[in-house]
């Protein structure tokens, strides 16, 4: 599982040019780091990198917004 | 016999206070008399849609039963087991949803003003919510259709004329509870205060802006032909007039559904303190600019980078800014002036983000104190008031007469 983890980490470092390593539960949208933009581009990468669809308006902002409640998403809906 | 617009004036608030107190004695006592409140909403449909607005009753009747057919036809092809989930029957779909909608645009545009004999108040606000259903339901995320309570849904009346507009599974979550007692009663204290702090803004300050100085102003920017500062007045009255006239109603209806346990969203958030049009957009019509992001932008903007349609990223946000704004000018109706503020804030919106990604870059170089953040909220206020001044449709009025397009 922490594959996951990794993956979800490099893909908003890639997105947002910050490392949430040790930052998990920082919030993506109060800080401005990720907008409409940024949220599509992170759907698609956790397409192909991860092979979960997540359709647009499964995207809840409130249930997204940090980084360790994306990786319980995914890792749920990997299952 | 009368009729009522929602709010409009306090006859309607006496008839909403007793309607709803027996509603809200069932919450503090952990009981949510449905019957009961489905009989309100009939009243108050009633009180808004009948009388001499019969009409309008019989075409949003109507309206409602088109709406709930086609949603419960797509979503049974949506949920059956293995549905092949096409994109045409999808299209289609959203296509018939907006048909009604479109009809009532377009009509007063070539017959000359004449309003459709289908349209009636409030079908935009409607519309959206079915199309941001159908869209759900494609998506998988809804997955049952319930006609009545659909139905519950689109015609909640406290938002029934303008909003806000809701989602369903948010709504659903809420009708489907009961509050906890603490929480309610969080609830009943903010949304008098929302009902109270709405008086103020009707009842006090847009008729300030709107009926005592904005005829005065009017009347002399028209007698000066041309430009005149007058023109410069009448943007600031009525931008200030369409705010807390909107917000006031906005404040009305989010309170009143409060009261009955529903926690409609907000639409209004102290707009006039934002730092850029993109966040005023997160701040001005909240649910409206929502919509139109998450069931317009974002879904434009996985499409064109799924199929990789444009190279890079930053033309890809700048299109689909561009054409979201165009929809939604289109969507205030079919006149220039709606169009051109529709593609004055796609443009805005291109702009701002250049600017930002360039401030980010020359970071070192640009300052960013208190006294840019003042000058850029005078700045982002005045874009916006002329933004409005198009919307107003007064420049129209004062430079090609009376008449539309």
């Amino acid at each position: 599982m922490d594959d996951v983890k990794d993956k979800v980490i490099a893909i908003l470092n890639d997105l947002t040019g910050e490392d949430f390593s040790d930052n998990l539960d920082e919030n993506l949208y109060d800080s401005a780091l990720l907008d409409s933009m940024g949220t599509v581009q992170l759907l698609l990468e956790l397409q192909d990198e991860l092979g979960i669809s997540a359709p647009v308006s499964e995207f809840d902002r409130n249930e997204w917004d940090t980084p360790a409640k994306i990786i319980a998403k995914v890792e749920e809906m990997k299952q | 016999m009368r009729w009522y617009i929602p709010y409009g004036n306090p006859t309607y608030f006496i008839w909403l206070a007793l309607a709803i107190i027996p509603l809200m004695i069932g919450l503090l006592y952990g009981r949510r008399f449905r019957g009961y409140q489905t009989v309100i909403s009939l009243f108050f449909l009633i009180l808004t849609f009948g009388g001499p607005n019969w009409r309008t009753g019989i075409a949003l009747v109507g309206y409602l039963a088109y709406q709930v057919i086609l949603v419960a036809a797509y979503s049974k092809y949506r949920q059956r087991k293995a549905s092949p989930n096409k994109g045409w029957p999808f299209v289609m779909a959203v296509i018939l949803a907006i048909i009604p909608l479109v009809i009532v645009k377009v009509t007063p545009a070539i017959e000359s003003g004449r309003q459709s004999i289908i349209g009636f108040l409030g079908i935009s606000y409607i519309t959206f919510k079915v199309v941001q259903t159908i869209m759900e339901t494609r998506d998988g995320i809804i997955k049952a259709f319930h006609p009545v309570l659909f139905g519950q849904f689109l015609l909640f009346f406290p938002t029934i004329s303008s909003g806000p507009i809701d989602r369903y599974r948010r709504f659903l979550a809420d009708y489907d509870n009961v509050p906890k007692r603490a929480d309610y009663l969080n609830l009943i204290q903010t949304g008098v205060r929302y009902v109270f702090t709405g008086f103020v803004y009707k009842f006090i300050l847009a008729y300030i802006f709107g009926t005592v100085l904005m005829p005065g102003i009017e009347q002399r920017a028209i007698l000066a032909h041309g430009f005149s500062w007058n023109i410069v007045a009448y943007m600031y009255v009525y931008s200030l007039d369409l705010f807390f006239d909107f917000a006031g109603y906005s404040l009305f209806a989010v309170g009143i559904s409060y009261l009955m346990g529903i926690k409609a969203p907000m639409n209004f958030n102290q707009p006039f303190k934002s730092k850029n049009i993109k966040d005023f957009w997160n701040r001005w019509h909240m649910t409206l600019s929502f919509w139109f992001r998450d069931y317009i932008f974002m879904r434009l903007v996985f499409f064109f980078m799924k199929h990789k349609v444009f190279k890079s990223r930053v033309t890809t946000a700048n299109v689909c800014y561009v054409i979201n704004m165009l929809i939604m000018g289109f969507w205030h109706g079919e006149t220039w002036f709606y169009i051109t503020y529709g593609l004055f804030h796609g443009c805005a919106l291109v702009i701002n983000d250049t600017w930002l990604r360039y401030k980010k870059k020359h970071q070192d170089v640009i300052p960013h104190n208190k006294f840019t953040e003042l000058f850029a909220i005078f700045l982002t206020f005045n874009v916006v008031c002329f933004s409005f001044l198009i919307f107003s449709g007064f420049l129209n009025t004062l430079f090609f007469g009376p008449s539309n397009f």
